[in-house]
């Protein structure tokens, strides 16, 4: 009896013995493995560059970074409360060592980039939670609204004003066109993820390419002043970059507002909890789709007239947008246009502070690294309700 | 210009009929198999939407040659180091985010492809940063004369150089096609076609789902690395740019072409997709370089988005195993 019990164990192979470890591990609570997986992330970091500060200030940082995930991971309740903790003591620890002007100075830069990150975030955002589409060539869409706007105001003359809506009318218009040829056809078919996944990297590969042939992959600026500054308490602000921060704000405040109070607003919601149910209530679902490719269209093509005017303009420009627009989306919730701002001006800080601890050149990986742990800890994100994962 | 050589739309195939042109071709077209070997294995025969795979080729080249050119670790010796390295990262990219839904999946994984091409251009100590690392390739350079004076015992006066590298990349490519098709019979082959079709079916008949899907990435990523050898062997360097995600998702319009689901069309997609990229730089009209090669990403993007409309399952793929849906 004794033997014929023990028989089995004994009968496994090595392979389903390492599957069975491997269940194990699955096994243990969700946060043990995250944690376990950042705290190796961080320790690579460490190690491929060793010029991270070393001492006290690095050890509260990431013990702070792990007390946040530890208790976003564990309490289900005010996630938001948690991260508005986290950046707060982050704030001190960082004003601490490096003294209030830095803290500032870099703070006002990355709320100025997390404007244009939430401007891209919001259009993604309701794109993705309406039509259920992941939408790769949201980043292209940047790019082409600056090039429009370069069109307009360097080569026809036209006051940067009028460039700005112009490009924000045309790429709502290709938004539109979009729509129609692609996106509509494909849903009434019943496509699979993969296929709108792919046919958006196609799409983003023909509007990047076809801005590369038509006008080339040098560097272009929109003539903007980007040297005279405002000073503000010490804290230098280009002047620039504090007109992107203000109206960034302005629109995307309004934007929120009218989404939660106006009809159009609360459609919108009522298409993204459930596009059927919300057609079989008597919506018109397709004058719904239309306006949020208009928001989508002209909120990316005026984040791309930002981003050219504080850089430069270049075909990439967009692409190198879409996965810190991902990361502002995912941080804010699908489908969550106030979440998507906080998303974007949260992601612009953190990815700025960064630059105090480690070189420059790191803080589009810092934003990356940002977006793996928000999917894993929360993928509903940190503004946004309990969804499925 | 000769009439006799140029056809009226100003495309001379003269280039095609050169052995140079197809080696090139081959190395390259081999090299894409290998990697997409990897995203058939994940996408076609897991369900995993596997976005990073050129950042674990990053891994596998650049683990190869600073283990070469920094550790002077033997070459021969460095290539399962650094196969050992990707898979690790396979499994610390896999372990957090493989319970993520698809969609999401895929930009977790992409993230982790950036965040590590950056890490290689930023972390100059370690990877010489943009300007890349060279000779690491020595001791394939003597294994490839031999083969080459081999050839000329063989009586073959004057062999291309590239042709030793192109006939052990196809070795290679073909090896491991063998053998993931051979795997795919097998009742762990199984395990994994029964996730991509329902994976709460499976965990009901006991599979550990997980642990499946984790392995299925760790394989891929080793391919990644495989194929970011012969990448880094036919450059004889290697640079960050190499691994920008463009490369991926010139891998996932590979698979696409050759099919879901189906190992053998991958050599065939590689094959077709590399031909056409290569031959459009022949084409013989009044624009200038940079127009042209944002012509061939045109084309690339016209060709995904025509075959996600019309025929999602590929060339050769068969409809009933399409895995596109949720």
């Amino acid at each position: 009896m004794e033997a014929g019990s023990a028989a089995p164990a004994s009968d496994r192979t090595a392979g389903e013995r390492i599957y069975e470890f491997l269940g194990r591990l699955t096994d243990l609570p969700f946060a043990i493995r995250a944690g376990a997986g950042l705290v190796l992330m961080t320790v690579i970091l460490a190690l491929v560059e060793s010029g991270l500060p070393g001492g006290i200030e690095t050890v509260a940082l990431i013990a702070i970074v792990i007390a946040g995930i530890a208790a976003l991971t564990l309490t289900e309740g005010r996630p938001a409360l948690v991260a508005g903790v986290v950046v707060i003591v982050l704030f001190g620890i960082l004003l601490t060592y490096h003294g209030l002007l830095a803290v500032s100075q870099t703070g006002i830069t990355g709320l100025s980039n997390g404007a244009i990150y939430a401007l891209g975030a919001v259009g993604l955002t309701l794109v993705y939670g309406i039509l259920k589409l992941v939408n790769f060539a949201h980043g292209d869409l940047l790019t082409f609204g600056a090039y429009m706007a370069l069109v307009a105001s360097v080569f026809w003359g036209l006051p940067l004003v009028v460039g700005i809506v112009f490009a924000m009318a045309m790429t709502a218009l290709v938004g539109i066109a979009l729509e129609k040829v692609m996106w509509a056809p494909m849903r009434r078919r019943g496509a699979g993820v993969l296929q709108f996944v792919l046919m958006s990297i196609g799409l983003a590969f023909v509007i990047r390419y076809a801005i590369q042939y038509v006008y080339g992959t040098e560097l272009r600026t929109l003539g903007v002043d980007n040297t005279s500054t405002i000073d503000f308490l010490g804290v230098r602000i280009g002047q620039t970059q504090g007109i992107v921060l203000l109206v960034g704000l302005l629109i995307l405040v309004g934007t929120g507002l009218m989404l939660r109070f106006s009809i159009l607003g609360k459609r919108m919601r009522a298409l993204s909890d459930d596009l059927e149910l919300a057609e079989t209530s008597g919506i018109d679902t397709s004058r719904v789709i239309l306006w949020t490719w208009v928001l989508a269209g002209s909120f990316a093509g005026l984040a791309g007239v930002f981003a050219g005017a504080t850089t430069q303009l270049q075909p990439e420009l967009g692409f190198e947008f879409l996965l810190p627009i991902f990361a502002a989306v995912v941080l804010g919730g699908i489908g969550d246009a106030f979440g998507a701002l906080a998303g974007g001006l949260l992601l612009g800080v953190v990815v700025e502070w960064s630059t105090l601890l480690v070189a420059s050149g790191y803080k589009s990986a810092i934003g990356f690294i940002v977006l793996i742990i928000v999917l894993i800890i929360r993928p509903q994100g940190i503004f946004g309700r309990a969804r499925s994962i | 210009m000769e009439p006799a050589t140029l056809l009226p739309l100003g495309v001379s195939f003269d280039a095609f009929a050169s052995l140079g042109f197809w080696l090139g071709v081959g190395v390259i077209a081999g090299t894409f198999t290998i990697f997409a070997l990897g995203l058939q294995l994940n996408v076609g025969f897991t369900g995993i939407f596997n976005f990073g795979q050129a950042g674990f080729m990053a891994i596998g080249a650049y683990s190869m040659a600073i283990l070469v050119t920094e550790e002077g670790v033997n070459f021969w010796l460095s290539l399962p180091i650094a196969i050992a390295i990707t898979m690790v990262f396979g499994l610390i990219v896999g372990l957090p985010s493989l319970r993520l839904r698809t969609d999401y999946l895929a930009i977790a994984t992409l993230a982790a492809s950036e965040a590590i091409r950056l890490t290689t251009l930023n972390a100059r100590e370690l990877t010489n940063g943009s300007q890349g690392i060279f000779g690491f390739d020595t001791e394939f350079d003597d294994l490839s004369e031999s083969i080459e004076s081999l050839l000329i015992s063989v009586g073959w006066s004057d062999p291309e150089t590239l042709f030793p590298l192109f006939m052990i990349v196809w070795i290679v490519a073909l090896l491991l096609t063998f053998g993931l098709w051979r795997l795919q019979k097998t009742p762990w082959g199984r395990v994994l076609r029964a996730l991509r079709e329902d994976e709460d079916a499976a965990r009901a008949l006991g599979k550990n789902a997980f642990a499946y899907k984790l392995q299925s990435l760790v394989m891929a990523s080793a391919l990644g690395a495989i194929a970011g050898f012969f990448l880094a062997l036919n450059l004889k360097f290697v640079v960050p740019d190499e691994f920008l995600p463009n490369f991926t998702f010139i891998g996932f319009a590979i698979l696409i072409l050759g099919g879901l689901a189906n190992y053998w069309g991958v050599a065939v997609g590689a094959i077709i997709f590399q031909t056409i990229f290569e031959g459009l730089r022949f084409l013989e009209l009044p624009i200038t370089e940079v127009q042209v090669s944002a012509l061939r990403y045109i084309l690339l993007g016209l060709v995904l988005i025509g075959l996600m409309a019309f025929r999602p399952q590929g060339l050769f793929g068969k409809r009933e195993e399409m895995v596109l849906g949720e």
